[in-house]
Parts: C-alpha cells; sequence; structure tokens
C-alpha cells in the first residue's frame, strides 16, 4: 500500500456519522410505545379467536381500534426497519449487496406500513 | 519497514470459543426473534388486507390461519412478539444503568425464557377458551 497512514489517523478529528444516537433514540421510543401496543393486538387477537367475519370487522371498525391500529403500524414498522438495518448492517459485509438491502429494507418496511394504513383506514371508514 | 496492518494479528475469539451462558443465547434470540417479527408483519398485513377487502378474502386468510400450519405459525409469532417484549423490557432496565450484576442480568434472562413461554400459552390457552375449545 503506498499510503503510509494508519487507518486510525485517516479517520481520527472526522467525528462520528453523527446518527448513531438518533438512531438509538428512535429504537427506544418506538420500542416504548409498541409495549402496549403489541398488548392491545393480542388482547384483540385473543378477543377474536373464532369470531366471525362480522364480528371481526366491526371490532376493527371501532374508532379507538383504528387509532390503536395506526399507532401501532407506524411505530412497529419504524422499530423494525431500525432493527433490520442493524442486523444488515453487521452481517452484509459486501458494500454493493449491504446497500440493496438497505434499500430493500426500507421498501418492504414501507409497503408494510402503506398496506396496513390503508387496510385500517378503509375498516375505518366502512367502504 | 514493515506495514504494521499487515502483520499477523490477534483475532478476538468468536462464538463456538466461548461457554454458553444464558445472557449471550438471550441476545441471540433477540435478534432472531426482531427478524421473525418483521417477516411475521407479513401475517398481520395479510389480516387486516383481507378483512378490509371483504367476506371472501377473509376466507381465504382463515383458511390458513385455522389449518394446523397457520396455528404453528402463529403460536410461534406470539411467543416471538412475548419474548422479544420482555427482552426489550430487559434492555431498558440496562438503559436506565441497572441490572448488570451477574446474578440479575442472569435472572432476568432467565425471566425472559420462562416468562415468554409462560404467557405465550396462558394467551393461547384464553384464545381457545374464547372459541369455546375448552
Amino acid at each position: 500500500m503506498a499510503d503510509m497512514r494508519t487507518p486510525l489517523s485517516r479517520v481520527i478529528g472526522l467525528g462520528s456519522a453523527k446518527s448513531g444516537a438518533h438512531h438509538f433514540w428512535l429504537q427506544r421510543v418506538t420500542a416504548a410505545a409498541n409495549v402496549p401496543l403489541a398488548l392491545f393486538l393480542i388482547a384483540s387477537l385473543v378477543a377474536l379467536s373464532g369470531a366471525d367475519y362480522l364480528t371481526v370487522r366491526a371490532y376493527l371498525a371501532h374508532p379507538l381500534a383504528v387509532i390503536a391500529l395506526l399507532a401501532l403500524i407506524l411505530s412497529g414498522v419504524w422499530h423494525m426497519r431500525l432493527g433490520m438495518q442493524v442486523i444488515i448492517e453487521d452481517y452484509v459485509i459486501a458494500e454493493g449487496l449491504k446497500t440493496l438491502s438497505l434499500l430493500l429494507n426500507i421498501f418492504f418496511s414501507a409497503a408494510i406500513g402503506i398496506a396496513c394504513i390503508y387496510a385500517a383506514l378503509k375498516i375505518g371508514f366502512g367502504s | 519497514m514493515a506495514d504494521p496492518r499487515q502483520a499477523a494479528r490477534p483475532l478476538s475469539p468468536h462464538l463456538q470459543i466461548y461457554r454458553l451462558t444464558v445472557t449471550m443465547v438471550m441476545s441471540i434470540v433477540h435478534r432472531i426473534t426482531g427478524a421473525g417479527l418483521y417477516a411475521g408483519t407479513l401475517l398481520l398485513a395479510w389480516w387486516l388486507v383481507a378483512v378490509a377487502s371483504g367476506p371472501d378474502a377473509y376466507a381465504v386468510f382463515e383458511g390458513f390461519i385455522g389449518s394446523w400450519f397457520g396455528r404453528l405459525v402463529l403460536f410461534g409469532y406470539t411467543w416471538a412478539l412475548i419474548h422479544h417484549m420482555l427482552g426489550g423490557i430487559r434492555h431498558f432496565i440496562w438503559d436506565f444503568g441497572k441490572g448488570f450484576e451477574l446474578r440479575a442480568a442472569d435472572l432476568m434472562a432467565w425471566g425472559t425464557v420462562i416468562g415468554s413461554v409462560v404467557l405465550t400459552v396462558l394467551v393461547w390457552i384464553a384464545g381457545y377458551s374464547m372459541m369455546g375449545a375448552l
């Protein structure tokens, strides 16, 4: 290697990428929100066990259920996108594949989020 | 002068070197359940979209979730969700700088395992009794 500088000297003084704390913070905010929201989901699934279509639909159409669902979807999808990002950054080493994986992670999370939000709103507005 | 970066450096030992500890296994399981829940959101999306689409689409969903395989997936999803939740609460305790003593960390790790299994079984007993199957 022609470059005589050590890896340390090349990065020293540049500081961090400045986004780690933000990632950590949002991970914790969404995690805290997910606890009551996931409990709502579990309680709903138990309450709806064996229920027929109209009962399920009527339950999910209640404004409070729609609001809780929307909160769960937004917080849950955000949380899982952040979590999967860390998994990808840990295990996918090749730069191109890593970028592609990070992109697909965002697209998958967005697709799930949008589909769930649309469905929850459609059920709620009863169209 | 030899490039110091080219010298044979000692590598840090990897997983197979260490004796398994419960905290280490729970850290791995926390990540695995997280990845499982990630895939499991497909099920949540399918459920909501099916309800929004109408009785026919919902019947297809019910056909899957009512099958033994669907039940197995849903049971796994329930356990993963509860395990990940308890593991997350453990992380919150650590975030506040508490529970780092070996004994406390071990206790919380075992609590995550046992608590998640017990709560999952209780949730399913409640679900089956709602269906009048118990």
